[in-house]
């Protein structure tokens, strides 16, 4: 049984062996590549000029990288988001950029060497215009939602976004972040894994407000014309996530996959994004992003943390969580 | 010979099935090099886990016990149709039953409308009672159908022996139904309870926050979040030794019931009074009604998005259903070896048994990541996807198949085994005659529950998974990341669709072909 599964995959192997044009293998997200998504766009866009077959190989990024090490087929991974950089980083798996960073428009300073940010958005809020008159004009003021509205959101063990919520927390808080969570807790209807399953509760009216992104409603705008879903925003300010590209050290394609961190800077590539990814550009000017986004509502200030003060700070801010809503 | 050649199948497929759940999670504990220790929050964890799973598994088995018996003792129009209906919340894919779940409980759901409607303060279905609530849901109709099959396999002789001897109700329970449920209810409570051991998205939606955190949870978080593998590696062997341990109480706790062999009539249950008919429709239209609403309200949010379903969908389906395939045709006769051997009682029937329940106490996410390791050195494990997958989905689907043989597979040894080995009656001609048609119900019934969670499976594609290989749970979740909720909905109501399907054609052969 075992040695004919081996069998097949390495007659598999065989087979797809050796191609005429260089192969540059792309580890990407699993949403990714998905028709939805912004691969098959920057697929095409790519081999368009590079005269190479731009492969995604898509799956979990970082456990997948971390347990093949150095042997890994991956020439450049797309999609590590910034609070997972600090443990990328110790991998050492990866190379320094050296690209020229001056086009990007991300609104915190990036002195990244390894890894170049693609897209960004904030954490928020998001709720229904149709369901709720008067939301939460500050972050402070969701300690003091009225009875009965209802908030869900993601496990910060789990999800990004739920890691993402509680950095915000801990960075707007600091030594106060518990008593936040204390008084946030008997409005949240419940706690779940992974983003979508939050988002359906919310879409579908179970709960009022859901942890999203400040880009949410642009999906809700742009594809379905439905203006009901707006962001909560806050003058305490948003935490910012960014996903980012890095290149292997160990790829047999330097030069291809330099092209490639190179290309995603320009803005054939960045005018891919809003549409496909619901994000915002990382190295595009707000007057060159695609029609509608421009007016989306965005926050004034950024909230961010560091790599090293998330890594500081993130088992610490979790188990604040997991206390107060333990109660 | 034959019963040798029997003997050594079984004890490979013992030692298959062990291998692929151990070595694993040796690869995983080797990869990590520490043995870490229990971590802040993880007691809490461990003892929620238990206790749910616990009173979980006892509430779905004491549940079945009317509903079986009541679907046992009368006959009513599209009673077939029901019973297998009731069956489909077991097969349901855990993101879609809480969908479905929340759309009847849930804060805006059928049941707080109504309340809602006569001006009565709504109930909330999140914390402990919604995980219960759950996972009754899930479990319940697998417990049904293990006790209604007991009660078909209860030879029609001795009811009519109890009939003419005027026994009532009660003594009817007592010697013949109790003993029946001594045999059946051991095997489904392990079963259900294993199950709810290793339940996690489930139980943190409808807890309704960290309150809820299973040991499965723990796992996950050290295998996609902290890469924590010694971590990982050792909360899969707590829940494996718990496993273990209930595997070996069962093992005790089982007697077979010494019925004798009948003629292989259907059996006739009557049972007369008004009191037990209105107990027998409270219980059937309960259960109807606690199974059926969420698969509605689930068909009810996929239909909108039927309409336009994109390639990747039935692009998905098809290999799902290969996949399905391909699990059921590997996984059936390797459960009926299995059962066949632990029966028979020879050496390490215990020791098989336990075996058998094994899968079911391992990660999904430490199995893959295990499997992960071992392929790597010999090849990409991106062009393993789908062999990876059926491998994996034998592994944890021949638990379910071998539960369900088991208990019929002995009584057909007390019966028919002298009878067999005074004719001579062995190899094929013995599983043609005696064999087949004394476990067609359970081998159908297998296959479509073998089938069915093959095709839901998730855990362990998404460290293998490429584009080529996306099944059709995996294309659900892109949808739903990429804001296409409506068309995961229509998605996902394909996928509950052909699951129910392959699971409703099995069943009908084993049900046609039984010989009782």
């Amino acid at each position: 049984m075992k040695t004919s599964i081996l069998a097949t995959g390495l007659c598999c192997i065989a087979f797809a062996a050796p191609a005429q044009t260089p192969v540059l293998t792309v580890y990407a997200g699993d949403y990714f590549t998905s028709e939805w998504g912004p691969g098959p766009a920057i697929e095409s866009g790519f081999e368009a000029f590079c005269g190479c077959d731009l492969q995604f190989s898509t799956g979990d990024l970082l456990p997948r990288l971390m347990l093949e090490g150095e042997r890994t087929q991956a020439d450049v991974v797309i999609g590590l988001s910034t609070d997972v950089l600090a443990r990328a980083r110790e991998s050492g798996l990866f190379a320094p950029h050296g690209q020229d960073l001056s086009a990007l428009t991300v609104p915190v300073d990036w002195p990244d060497d390894t890894f170049v940010p693609f897209n960004w958005g904030h954490t928020a809020f998001i709720y229904d215009t149709t369901r709720m008159d008067a939301p939460p004009a500050t972050l402070d003021a969701m300690r003091t939602l009225p009875d009965g509205v209802t908030v869900v959101i993601q496990d910060p063990r789990t999800s990004i976004s739920g890691l993402a919520l509680v950095l915000w927390v801990k960075a707007v808080y600091a030594d106060q972040a518990g008593a936040f969570w204390a008084d946030l807790a008997p409005h949240i209807l419940t706690v779940t894994k992974d983003w979508s399953e939050s988002y359906g509760l919310f879409t579908s009216g179970e709960a009022d407000m859901v942890l999203s992104y400040t880009t949410s409603p642009a999906y809700h705008i742009m594809a379905e014309e439905d203006q009901t879903k707006r962001a909560a925003l806050f003058p305490e300010g948003h935490y910012f996530m960014a996903e980012t590209v890095g290149k292997i050290a160990g790829t047999d394609q330097p030069e291809l996959a330099d092209r490639f961190m190179a290309w995603v800077l320009t803005p054939e590539f960045q005018k891919v994004i809003p549409a496909a990814n619901w994000s915002l550009p990382a190295a595009l000017p707000q007057a060159d992003w695609p029609e509608g986004w421009a007016d989306l509502p965005l926050p004034e200030k950024v909230l961010f943390l560091s790599e090293t003060e998330a890594e500081a700070l993130r088992v610490e801010a979790v188990e604040e969580w997991r206390a107060a809503l333990s109660q | 010979m034959a019963r040798r050649a029997v003997a050594i199948t079984a004890a490979a497929v013992a030692a298959w099935v062990a291998t692929l759940v151990l070595l694993p999670l040796a690869a995983v504990l080797w990869r990590a090099g520490a043995w870490p220790a229990l971590a802040q929050g993880d007691g809490q964890a461990l003892w929620f886990t238990l206790w749910q799973a616990l009173l979980s598994a006892a509430l779905s088995c004491l549940l079945a016990v009317p509903v079986a018996r009541a679907l046992a003792r009368r006959q009513f129009l599209g009673r077939g149709a029901l019973i297998t209906l009731m069956g489909a919340p077991f097969l349901l894919p855990t993101i879609v039953a809480v969908m479905g779940l929340i759309a009847v409980f849930g804060r805006s759901g059928l049941i707080n409308q109504g309340l809602a409607g006569l001006g009565l303060a709504p109930l909330s279905v999140y914390g402990a009672p919604g995980v219960i609530l759950a996972h009754v849901f899930l479990n319940l109709p697998l417990a049904v159908r293990m006790c209604l099959q007991g009660w078909q396999a209860i030879p029609a002789e001795r009811f009519r022996l109890a009939q003419s001897l005027g026994f009532a109700p009660a003594q009817v329970s007592r010697h013949l139904e109790r003993p029946m449920l001594r045999a059946v209810l051991p095997g489904a409570f392990a079963v259900i309870f294993v199950l709810c051991l290793t339940s996690f998205a489930v139980a943190l939606t409808l807890g309704g926050g960290p309150k809820a955190t299973t040991v499965e949870l723990a796992i996950y978080q050290a295998v996609r979040f902290d890469f924590d593998l010694g971590r990982a590696a050792m909360l899969s062997g707590v829940q494996v030794a718990l496993c273990a341990l209930v595997a070996a109480v069962v093992w005790h706790a089982v007697a077979t019931p010494g019925f004798g062999a009948g003629l292989g009539r259907a059996p006739l249950l009557r049972v007369r009074g008004v009191r037990l008919m209105l107990a027998d429709t409270l219980a059937i239209g309960g259960a109807a009604l606690f199974l059926l609403l969420p698969l509605a309200a689930i068909g009810l949010r996929g239909l909108p998005g039927l309409s336009d379903l994109p390639p990747a969908v039935w692009q998905g389906a098809s290999r799902s259903v290969a996949v399905a395939l391909a699990s059921t045709a590997l996984t059936v006769p390797a459960a009926l070896i299995l059962a066949l051997a632990v029966t028979k009682s020879g050496r390490g029937a215990g020791l098989m048994d336990a075996v058998a329940l094994l899968p079911l106490a391992s990660s999904g996410l430490v199995l893959g990541t295990g499997l992960f390791l071992l392929v790597q050195p010999f090849a990409a494990p991106s062009t393993l996807a789908l062999p990876v997958t059926v491998a994996v989905n034998v592994a944890l689907s021949l638990p379910f198949v071998y539960r369900l043989l088991v208990p019929e597979a002995r009584i057909m040894q007390a019966d028919y085994g002298r009878l067999s080995a005074s004719l001579d009656l062995r190899g094929l001609a013995w599983l043609r005659l005696v064999a087949l048609p004394r476990l067609a119900r359970p081998l159908g019934f297998g296959a479509g529950v073998s089938a069915a969670l093959s095709m839901g499976d998730l855990g362990v594609i998404a460290l293998f998974a490429s584009d080529q290989s996306a099944t059709l749970p995996l294309v659900v979740q892109r949808l739903m990341a990429a804001y296409r909720l409506e068309t995961a909905a229509g998605a996902a109501l394909i996928l509950v669709g052909l699951s129910f399907g392959l699971f409703w054609a099995f069943d009908t052969w084993g049900r046609r072909h039984a010989a009782i």
